[in-house]
């Protein structure tokens, strides 16, 4: 009992060390902040590129056959912007986003003194391939009868697009798509590696400055966790809200 | 020049990988206004290929496909506004799957002929009373049978008032107990003098209905005649054989 309650009041002065002394809980919700304000610029800045990308992709895997039968400067073209995309996903996905990141802060936007602006521009640019993908997959995944039934009725490519395909294609894209989201989030972890203060950064800063590890490290490990969950359980709850509407 | 041909295809030829495989290899068929037109022939003989060349779902590789003595393969012809005239209908029905059944018959002639939706209301719930679906508007397609779908994918092709009806193997995809109920609104609708040219396997739909039966085989018309030419007394040696295989 004794020593139950020694461990208590230990843990509490560690709690109050770690935390309240000097007021270090402003470290920890001021790297929280940051992280969120990295992930929701990030992901709109992912969002806005990716469904251009995915929009040249599936328009080329769509369209390339009938073009090159027509010929003409539309089919050189846009196998030119197609082949630009694939090489910036295929560029993108294939180093690591804390690399991407080192070379936007150190690199390309040197000069740059906003931190959290650069991670924003480093993860989104890297969120962008993949947003591009999996709404690219989801395009291709609508079954093609959709798409001839449309045009039969007279629809052309884009009102196809708009009216049966991407309704469709949003929605059987969306688990996978919150999923990057949350992905993201865990992600904008290593942004401390290039001193932006996030909320890893944060926990490091207090375990630096008290000498003391579990007490700043779990406090991290709680707020991501308890993130998110909280995302997971109203990302479910939009699913099924749209499964709800057919099917 | 015939203005009472609405379609004419002249040496239509579909070739894939550079000329190996031939699945349409110089074909010539004229369609009169109000005829209805039956196609035959072994799987793999270019009949759906031929069929849906005629709205260009399929780029011919050489041949011309004149509609309504517009010659529709020509690069400059906006081909959506011709579909707009020739109705479509599928082995798999393709309804849209995001719509339900009232919206599928609408969105065309809403967007497309720019109907208020009051009147493409009233044109669709008209048209599903005759076909007996007035009762399940608000359904989405997954919550029909397939008899059901094919029936309201019949009716949204109709919805755009087409001068000639296309059907791609339209029973081959549904249950034996519901073919009837499908030929039924076809017959009716030959009966009404649509024009219709039908891709089929239902030998006794191309007898009772059909003006000329055309029998394809290997990517070419082998032989052309009355439902009572082509069955009782065909000629090629090629015809005999299939109709003593599928009789």
């Amino acid at each position: 009992m004794d020593a139950l309650m020694s461990w208590l009041l230990d843990l509490k002065d560690t709690f109050v060390l770690c935390f309240i002394d000097g007021d270090r809980w402003k470290w920890l919700v001021e790297g929280f902040r940051n992280s969120i304000v990295i992930t929701v610029f990030a992901i709109v800045i992912g969002l806005f590129f990716g469904v251009i990308l995915a929009a040249v992709r599936s328009s080329y895997d769509k369209n390339a056959e009938s073009l090159k039968m027509r010929g003409g400067i539309g089919y050189w073209s846009l196998r030119i912007v197609n082949f630009l995309a694939k090489v910036y996903i295929t560029v993108i996905r294939g180093i690591p986003v804390v690399v991407q990141l080192m070379i936007w802060y150190f690199v390309i936007l040197v000069s740059q003194k906003n931190d959290v602006l650069i991670a924003i521009i480093g993860f989104g640019f890297n969120s962008s391939a993949y947003v591009a993908e999996i709404f690219r997959g989801g395009i291709m995944s609508v079954d093609n009868g959709q798409f001839e039934a449309g045009r039969s009725l007279g629809f052309n490519y884009i009102q196809t697009m708009k009216n049966i395909i991407i309704p469709q294609a949003v929605k059987s894209s969306l688990p996978t798509l919150l999923n990057e989201v949350i992905a993201l989030l865990k992600e904008t972890s290593v942004a401390g590696y290039v001193g932006i203060m996030d909320l890893t950064k944060a926990g490091d800063l207090i375990r630096g400055r008290v000498f003391e590890a579990f007490m700043p490290l779990i406090a991290v490990a709680i707020i991501y966790l308890v993130t998110v969950v909280v995302l997971t359980n109203v990302f479910t709850a939009i699913e099924r809200r749209l499964r709800r509407n057919e099917r | 020049m015939n203005a009472d041909n609405i379609i004419q295809v002249q040496g239509l030829k579909k070739h894939y990988f550079g000329g190996k495989v031939k699945a349409l290899d110089g074909v010539d068929v004229d369609i009169r206004r109000g005829e209805v037109v039956v196609i035959i022939g072994p799987s793999g003989s270019g009949k759906s290929t031929l069929l849906r060349s005629l709205n260009l779902l399929e780029l011919p590789t050489a041949g011309k496909i004149l509609f309504n003595n517009v010659d529709i393969t020509n690069k400059k012809v906006n081909i959506n506004v011709h579909r707009q005239k020739m109705g479509m209908v599928f082995q798999h029905f393709n309804l849209f799957n995001n719509m339900n059944i009232l919206k599928n018959m609408t969105i065309a002639p809403v967007q497309l002929l720019h109907k208020s939706k009051a009147e493409a209301r009233e044109k669709a719930m008209s048209l599903l009373k005759k076909v007996g679906l007035d009762d399940r508007a608000g359904a989405y397609p997954s919550q029909l049978s397939g008899g059901q779908k094919q029936r309201v994918a019949i009716v949204r092709a109709l919805c755009m008032e087409p001068e000639v009806m296309l059907f791609d193997e339209p029973t081959s995809a549904l249950d034996p107990e519901m073919v009837g109920e499908v030929l039924d609104v076809m017959k009716s609708l030959a009966k009404d003098g649509m024009t219709m040219v039908v891709v089929t396997h239902e030998m006794g739909f191309a007898k009772e209905v059909a003006d000329r039966v055309i029998f394809m085989d290997e990517g070419k018309i082998v032989e052309t005649g009355s439902p009572e030419e082509i069955f009782s007394s065909p000629k090629s040696a090629r015809l005999k054989d299939f109709l003593s295989k599928v009789l």
